[in-house]
């Protein structure tokens, strides 16, 4: 075992140069805008465009709606499995997987020809509707790892106890929900919260597909166009990556498997 | 919308009660099931339908026989090509990655900083892991010109570009390699350290340990997540479309340009495609999941 | 020259010292016990006679030929874990050859010694199951037929039964012993149960903190304890503190009550503070005729433990505790009541050692 200890070294020093030299060479090129010296004058384009502050609020809002509207539906959903309904906990769970397994293009490709203007459910009519019908393919994008978190929090703290307690107390079920179980998940909840943030804040596929003026068509209108201001784009989408998952790890510290770890 | 079945029954307490259990019960998963049937099921059955339907909705397989036309097999081999490479490369790398991370004899805090890395990019995908592709290895990339101005080596007169088949898979490998950590280092800490003990102390070194006992317990959850990168790669479109463009004629691609403008001027035949991916997305992963329920009875 | 010597062994982990000055020689086909509580460093010195550990200095020799710079699979020893840490990816018979086959012996001798082993275990039913449909017992026979099977020069066994039942772990420690007989393997028992070390020993190696209090048959620790600490850590002992009077004629105080000890006082100034053991079945109520030592107290406790009643008698600082038997026939002892005890004059054993422990 000693012996191979300068061959982890390598592995690592290999790996390392792999991970890293794209993010520092996105920066140093971000930094480039202004001929001979570096300024973080791409930075300030980006700031002061207008679409930018448009997408990105747009993409903050939507991926805002989605955590509230996404755990609004777990938490019941994975409340009752637990609690009442654990004959149904296979199929929620392959339901809750199936995001995995259909890639997001062609789920969207059923929603762009389901929900048309001429469909039963026109969704794609209004702009108010698709805003909808994005959010709702988000919640599906988020749901794996959603589920999971949540179900692992609800598993952690013993709702069936939690649950009778509160009854044998003489509270009715929703200020059983709303003021024991939920307070009680809240790790679960703020951790899937920010993965879902970072998954939905950038997404193309599904916003481009949509037609929607999301941050992610955004970007890629921008690569098109511009030479430094994607790489300041990807270094900020990055930071803010970054940030989730920082959120996260502190959240998650000194429990059992993180939210991104058992979301795969 | 008619009732529900629930809400007809009079609210007389006393005869109420004794099905409000099962009812309610049901009430609270129903959001749930309603939301899975619109956004989950319908979509796709949709597209299989109709991959079996002609523009008229009558039976038809012609879809399925249009799939064999040279452009859409090329671009179903291209994309199983890239995925499996970045597949089983991200698998390899990130196995070694996670053994020197995990049993390599590192100091401490190795483990703790590649674990946190690992989960944060495979959630840097997508356009922004394009535009970092570009520029480190695009034509006016830095390393491209570091490697110009100080080796004097011109990358792209090897042939090499970053929005080709092997630059579109060394970016792959930035989400693909993290997540083979991140998913195998379980697996690794499920290997227990007496196993390695008994060997040594039975007379076995290194080789027959990793030969006989490593190994053998691990393939299962190896081959499994190498099957998961595959589809997880198989399915991506926006790192894809970042880089190049519709510069690789990925399935993903294509179907992203026809749900756009019906460039196969056949609405069923892009059903068809879908059908086929949805094929190979869910082959790849229930044998994921059959290698992962063998790997359980192990620990 | 002991079949397997072991000489002033240390071992540090970090500002740790974790075993020192551990000197032992065992003879071929002993079966030696370490005993102590957790961390007092029984498990790191096994595995330093197996060759996990490297030791800081000292040396460790079996049959004259010195292993210390070995590695593990080098020594030619077999080991038994507390996990039973069998492959789970291979049979029972595939485990029990393992050692073999790396070994590069041929199919047929293979074949034959997995059968031999399994029979010597008693499980040739299970060749062909898997770890995981087995229970706890018979995974650690396997376990031990799988260390066996390479014909070891030592056996080794980490704790092999904590984790199973306590009626399996009586069953399979008889088992272990009949084997290791029939086989007459030098074997090193590593536990922290005292019953389990006396009942299966020849000699039982005593650790604290790292260095060895004592090494005796299962009787003289039982019974001579040299230390306060191997005292307390062998059964139930009442432990006083008395003064010396005169140690020529053994005569000491306890709570200003005189006894006389018979041995062991030799060279104890007067007036010095000594520790004593008593164990509590030496312990009778009453008076008692000539030559016994004799004190009085009150009752302050009374347990009742079935075929045996556990009574504590409060001195003053001290307090004694003494087991009767059960009889059916009389009602226990009340609480308060002031009763005398007696006790032989060779009972009281003179602990060395202080404080430690």
């Amino acid at each position: 075992m000693r012996r191979a200890r300068w061959v982890s070294w390598l592995i690592m020093a290999i790996c390392t140069v792999y991970f890293a030299t794209p993010l520092l060479c996105t920066f140093e090129f971000s930094l480039r805008l202004k001929r001979g010296e570096y300024s973080f004058a791409a930075y300030e384009n980006v700031f002061k465009d207008s679409r930018f502050q448009e997408t990105f609020l747009y993409s903050t809002v939507l991926s805002a709606a989605t955590i509230v509207f996404g755990t609004l539906l777990v938490v019941p959903t994975a409340y009752w499995v637990q609690l009442r309904l654990p004959r149904l906990r296979p199929v929620v769970e392959f339901l809750t997987l199936m995001p995995l397994v259909i890639p997001a293009i062609i789920l969207v490709f059923g929603y762009v020809r389901i929900y048309n203007s001429s469909s039963i459910l026109p969704m794609t009519s209004a702009s108010w509707s698709t805003d909808m019908l994005l959010g709702c393919s988000y919640i599906t994008l988020a749901l794996p790892y959603m589920y999971r978190a949540i179900d692992t929090g609800l598993q952690s703290i013993d709702v069936k106890t939690l649950t009778e307690a509160a009854e044998s107390l003489g509270a009715k079920w929703p200020s059983i929900l709303f003021g024991v179980i939920l307070p009680n998940l809240r790790v679960a909840i703020v951790s899937s919260a920010f993965l879902t943030f970072a998954t939905v804040i950038g997404e193309f596929t599904m916003a481009s597909l949509l037609d929607r003026p999301a941050f992610g068509p955004y970007l890629q209108l921008i690569g098109a166009s511009r030479a430094y201001e994607p790489s300041a784009l990807a270094v900020i989408t990055f930071l803010i990556t970054w940030g989730c998952m920082g959120v996260i790890q502190l959240l998650g510290r000194g429990r059992r498997g993180s939210v991104s770890a058992s979301a795969y | 919308m008619t009732p529900l079945p629930a809400e007809t029954v009079p609210p007389s307490r006393s005869l109420a009660a004794p099905a409000a259990p099962i009812s309610f019960a049901w009430l609270g998963v129903a959001p749930f099931f309603v939301f899975a049937v619109l956004f989950l099921v319908l979509p796709t059955l949709h597209l299989v339908v109709g991959a079996f339907q002609d523009a008229d909705g009558n039976f038809t397989l012609r879809n399925l026989a249009n799939l064999f036309q040279p452009q859409i097999v090329a671009s179903f081999w291209v994309t199983i090509k890239i995925s499996m490479i970045s597949a089983v490369g991200g698998a390899v790398i990130g196995f070694l990655l996670a053994y020197a991370g995990v049993m390599g004899g590192l100091p401490r805090w190795v483990r703790p900083v590649l674990m946190t890395f690992s989960g944060v990019a495979p959630n840097f995908a997508g356009i922004p892991l394009a535009f970092a592709f570009l520029a480190t290895l695009g034509r006016t990339g830095l390393v491209t010109a570091l490697l110009f101005s100080v080796f004097g080596f011109k990358l792209y007169d090897t042939g090499f570009s970053i929005t080709t088949f092997w630059g579109l898979i060394l970016a792959y490998l930035y989400f693909q390699i993290p997540l083979m950590v991140l998913i195998l280092v379980p697996a690794l800490d499920g290997l227990k350290k007496e196993w390695r003990e008994a060997s040594d102390i039975l007379g076995g070194n290194g080789w027959h340990f990793w030969r006989h006992v490593a190994i053998p317990i691990l393939w299962p959850s190896l081959v499994g997540t190498t099957l998961l990168l595959f589809a997880n790669a198989f399915g991506a479109v926006a790192t894809a479309y970042g880089l190049t463009g519709s510069g690789i004629n990925l399935v993903t691609i294509m179907l992203f340009a026809q749900i756009r403008g019906d460039v196969l001027h056949d609405q069923n035949l892009g059903y068809a495609i879908s059908l086929g991916m949805v094929v190979i997305t869910v082959l790849s992963n229930l044998a994921y999941i059959v290698l992962r329920a063998r790997t359980r009875r192990f620990q | 020259m002991a079949f397997l010597e072991i000489e002033n062994l240390r071992k540090t982990f970090g500002a740790n010292t974790v075993v020192q000055g551990f000197d032992l020689a065992v003879e071929k086909g002993e079966f030696i016990s370490f005993l102590g509580p957790s961390g007092c460093g029984k498990t790191t010195t096994l595995r330093m006679v197996a060759g996990f550990e490297q030791p800081d200095s000292g040396r460790i020799a079996i049959g004259n030929k010195d292993v210390t710079g070995l590695r593990a699979n080098q020594r030619q020893i077999g080991m038994v874990f507390q996990s039973y840490a069998l492959f789970p990816n291979m049979t029972v018979a595939e485990n029990v050859a393992y050692g073999l086959k790396i070994a590069r012996r041929p199919a047929a001798e293979i074949r034959a010694r997995v059968e031999e082993m399994l029979a010597l275990i008693k499980l040739p039913s299970m060749a062909q199951r898997y770890p995981h449909q087995l229970s706890g017992g018979q995974q650690q026979r396997v376990a031990l037929a799988r260390a066996l099977s390479i014909n070891p020069q030592v056996l080794l066994l980490d704790e092999p039964l904590s984790a199973l039942d306590a009626k399996i772990r009586i069953s399979l420690r008889e088992e272990i012993r009949a084997v290791q007989r029939k086989l007459g393997i030098t074997t090193i028992y590593v536990t922290h149960d005292q019953e389990e070390a006396l009942s299966i020993s020849d000699r039982i190696v005593v650790m604290n903190e790292g260095r060895i209090d004592q090494v005796g048959t299962p009787f003289e620790i039982y019974n001579r304890p040299k230390t306060r600490f191997v005292a307390s850590f062998v059964g139930t002992l009442n432990i006083v503190q008395g003064e010396v009077l005169d140690a020529a004629l053994g005569r000491i105080q306890i709570d200003g009550q005189e006894v006389k000890v018979s041995r062991g006082l030799n060279g104890l100034a007067s007036g010095a503070t000594q520790a004593f053991a008593l164990r509590p079945e030496a312990v009778t109520l009453g008076e008692g005729g000539d030559g016994r030592n004799r004190l009085r107290g009150t009752i302050d406790q009374v347990s009742f433990l079935g075929s045996v009643v556990r009574i504590r008698v409060r001195l003053k600082d001290n307090a004694i505790l003494l087991d009767t038997f059960n009889n059916p026939n009389l009602t226990p002892p009340e609480f308060g009541s002031a009763v005398a005890v007696n006790f032989g004059t060779e009972d009281l054993l003179v602990l060395e050692g202080g404080e430690r422990g």
